[in-house]
């Protein structure tokens, strides 16, 4: 565990219209960004439901990314507003839980932002890095029984 | 988890070349899909070179119809490239389009990591997330709505007059909606275009004539968008016709109203502050509609409460003091932008001293000096107004190319500044010196024309311009404007003294671009022009579809090639108007009325005024033709009564659980 370097798992939730094309700009682009990103693509922040976040974080995910167009450029004139509003709320929710709110991030990327979305995305990383596995959900017995749960992580390691 | 479900799924990974399969090991994916996802419903996991190619369509389509697939998952590139590719592939095997999901393993993957392993180990996660989503997509039918057959185009431009010339002249109504007084715009304000040095206006106005008597145009000048709702085929759009103070039914256009305003007014806009106008006035003689505007912060009556010389003397009675702003609400199909450019304000640059030094000429103020039709009969002078120039100075890239102000090329200012140079030559017998970055004269007949001015003797300086300034060091220097430049061929610093500066100002997005692409719903580049839909196949649609871009509010671009993409714009519209309807994503939300308690949490949500509550039986409704399907409401309701197609929350959770491989981990956990 300790000579290995943590890998965090994230899932990152994308709109269909900004955030989603900054990443395919990214990727046209050739810009290279930590790896540990998984994208769910939906059409708007606002679709996003608070229990999106937590079945993912306690389902394995180690963090989770929030993204959508910038205030005042939303495809749907005012819902990323509303994306707001619940990662606000959530962050509160996760703290009570006992579970670090910086673990959810929200970041603004319009469809030009291409390097935006990838420095943000290798610098989330980073945080989660440091915060270190989360472990949601896992019993301990299971827990206890660490270098079976590393070897799975390393079959499929992000 | 939700109960298995017993669909027949078949997952096709690309190579793309090398674009994935350099990074991704494919082979090991397929694989990987065929063992491990299997239990989940994985038939067949096939790698091919090109799954976009017909070949790899065909094997899809092959194994739709031999193996009964019943879901089909592609992990190629994005879903914003190819997506519809498969999912007609699709539909053309007999499966329901919307049963196919694209896994992007290039974009998301394979273009932005570089260590192998990492990339083939994320690959797999997205495959498995869009394997678990698949089989919870359901399958859905296009929802067609009518196409509105008119169009609204915004800026008066060359680009917009060509493409509402090109959309009318086809059959269609056009609306051409134009800030200033008349339509023409820059285009309008110069004298000789490059490289042909045709005369502007001489090509320009037989263009904005046919516009403002064409029957299928409705000209609206001096008017502005305030508000745009709807969706393509069906956009409803407010129109702000500011009052111009004088009837347009009753006004012949004499210009006797002119002629008798007894106030004179610097004309900042159309000659760039060289020249005078009246308080009530067209900006040009040929402008179209030719129909005068009162400016009413300089009329005397507006500010003393006397005067009214224009009503005296005109002789339909057409001025009209009380004639106030009105709205104007049109139902249009579709939208064209083509609101172009700001000139880059030279007064930036402090160093080159324009503002502060008299002979220092913005290319605007130039092009109006050298127009036979401005303020100085086309007389190249400086700004004493008499004195020709004997050495001019062009300094290039004023603006552009600069980590202080703009990085881009505005493309058309090395033109422009061989432009003058040959204006210069031509008119005074001056010496023209150039000094710049780089040329770039790379289009047709573009180069010849700077080989024409090379040897008409101009002189080139290549080096970026250092300061101009009119302190003399040398007895040769006094009195005039030094330009300190390196020479970078030579290696030297120089200092030339020249009579006169021309800056050949940059172009720059239009300082309220961004407000303007709001209200459109469409979105900035970094710099701040709006974004096309695809930078090379489809440089002016836009991502909201039914609004197109065109001229310079794409980007920096010369008359020929926005009139191209004005006339490229029009063929779009047309086909959508040929097409009389447009088939709509069916991704829509709608309530469970058995599971609606009421609560109305979702009522305040929709902007688009979708939801309603029914009083009578206390639930919600939702309108499926003004729904947008966002999904905010969905996400909302806290009896899950609202579900949204596409996106449902079946779909997404189980995109979730598949991304973090916890599909695997059930099945793994549950004993053979």
């Amino acid at each position: 565990m300790t000579d290995k370097i943590f890998e965090p798992t994230i899932i990152g939730f994308t709109c269909n219209w900004c955030s989603y094309r900054a990443s395919d700009l990214a990727g046209t682009a050739r810009m290279k960004y930590a790896p540990n990103v998984r994208l769910i693509r939906m059409m708007c922040s606002g679709r996003l439901d608070p229990t999106f976040v937590l079945r993912a974080l306690s389902g394995g995910a180690d963090g989770v990314m929030i993204t959508g167009c910038h205030p005042g450029e939303c495809h749907y004139i005012e819902q990323n507003y509303k994306a707001l509003r619940r990662f606000l709320l959530l962050r509160r929710v996760l703290a009570g839980l006992g579970i670090e709110p910086e673990r959810v991030k929200l970041v603004w990327a319009s469809a030009a932002e291409g390097a935006r979305f990838a420095s943000e995305t290798t610098a989330f990383v980073e945080e989660i890095r440091k915060l270190g596995p989360l472990n949601w959900g896992k019993p301990v017995a299971q827990l206890e029984n660490l270098q079976e749960e590393i070897s799975k992580l390393e079959e499929v390691s992000a | 988890m939700s109960e298995k479900k017993n669909e027949r799924v078949g997952v096709y990974v690309c190579h793309c070349g090398s674009n994935i399969a350099g990074v991704v090991d494919v082979v090991d994916v397929a694989k990987w899909a065929q063992e491990k996802l299997g239990p989940q419903g994985v038939i067949i996991a096939r790698e091919y070179k090109f799954m976009c190619s017909s070949l790899g369509q065909e094997l899809i389509q092959k194994d739709i119809k031999e193996l009964g697939l019943t879901r089909i998952v592609v992990a190629a590139c994005s879903p914003h490239l190819h997506e519809k590719t498969f999912r007609t592939a699709a539909k053309n095997a007999g499966l329901n389009p919307y049963l196919v999901e694209l896994a992007s393993i290039r974009e998301q993957v394979s273009w932005v990591h570089t260590d192998k392993a990492v990339a083939t180990a994320k690959s797999k996660a997205v495959v498995s997330g869009a394997v678990s989503r698949v089989i919870e997509n359901v399958a859905l039918d296009e929802i067609k709505v009518p196409i509105n057959p008119n169009t609204l185009i915004v800026g008066g431009g060359i680009a917009g007059i060509q493409s509402a010339l090109e959309i009318a002249n086809a059959g269609f109504h056009v609306y051409l909606v134009e800030r200033e007084p008349s339509i023409g715009g820059h285009m309008a304000q110069f004298d000789k275009t490059f490289p042909t040095l045709d005369c502007s206006a001489c090509i320009l106005t037989p263009r904005m004539v046919e516009a403002g008597t064409h029957p299928n145009i409705t000209l609206l000048t001096w008017s502005e968008v305030v508000k745009v709702t709807g969706f393509v085929g069906n956009f409803n759009v407010t129109i702000k016709k500011k009052a111009r103070f004088v009837n347009e039914e009753l006004c012949t256009g004499c210009g006797i109203c002119q002629e008798k305003c007894p106030k004179k007014v610097i004309d900042e806009v159309y000659e760039a502050g060289l020249g005078y106008r009246k308080a009530v006035y067209t900006p040009f003689a040929q402008a179209v509609p030719n129909f005068p505007v009162m400016d009413k912060e300089n009329c005397t009556y507006f500010i003393k409460g006397t005067c009214k010389a224009c009503e005296k003397f005109c002789p339909t009675g057409a001025i009209d003091f009380k004639q106030e702003d009105q709205l104007i609400n049109i139902d249009v199909g579709n939208i064209v932008l083509a609101t172009g450019y700001d000139l880059f304000d030279a007064r930036r640059v402090s160093n080159y001293g324009y503002g502060r030094l008299p002979n220092v000429f913005t290319s605007l103020e130039f092009e109006r000096l050298s127009n036979a039709a401005g303020p100085t009969s086309g007389n190249i002078v400086l700004r004493d107004g008499k004195t020709a120039p004997k050495s001019v100075g062009i300094i290039h890239c004023v603006g552009s190319r600069d980590k202080n102000f703009n990085n881009y090329c505005s493309v058309i200012c090395c033109m422009q500044g061989l432009k003058f140079a040959h204006l210069v030559h031509e008119r005074t017998g001056a010496t023209v010196y150039n000094f710049y970055i780089d040329m770039r004269t790379a289009y047709k007949a573009y180069d010849e024309f700077y080989q024409r001015v090379l040897e008409e003797g101009t002189l080139f300086v290549r080096g970026k311009v250092a300061e101009v300034t009119n302190a003399a060091r040398y007895e040769s220097e006094k009195g005039k404007l030094v330009i300190q430049v390196e020479d970078t061929l030579v290696g030297k610093q120089r200092r030339i003294p020249v009579d006169m500066v021309i800056l050949s100002s940059g172009l720059q997005p239009r300082h309220d671009a961004k407000e303007v692409g709001k209200l459109f719903g469409i979105s900035c580049s970094m710099d701040g022009w709006f974004t096309e839909k695809h930078p090379k196949l489809d440089p002016v649609a836009t991502m909201t579809e039914g609004i197109y871009i065109v001229g310079c509010a794409q980007g920096p671009k010369d008359i020929p090639s926005s009139v191209a993409q004005g006339a490229a714009a029009s063929a779009r519209v047309l086909d959508k108007i040929l097409q009389k309807e447009v088939a709509l994503e069916p991704i829509k939300a709608s309530v469970d009325q058995e599971m609606c308690s009421g609560c109305r949490i979702c009522n305040g949500l929709c902007p688009f005024n979708a939801i309603t509550f029914l009083e009578d039986r206390m639930v919600t409704e939702i309108n499926p033709a003004l729904c947008q399907g966002c999904g905010t409401c969905v996400a909302a309701c806290p009896a899950g009564a609202i579900s949204g197609t596409g996106f449902s929350n079946e779909q997404i959770i189980a995109q979730i659980d598949g991304l973090l491989l916890r599909n695997l981990e059930i099945q793994e956990a549950v004993p053979a």
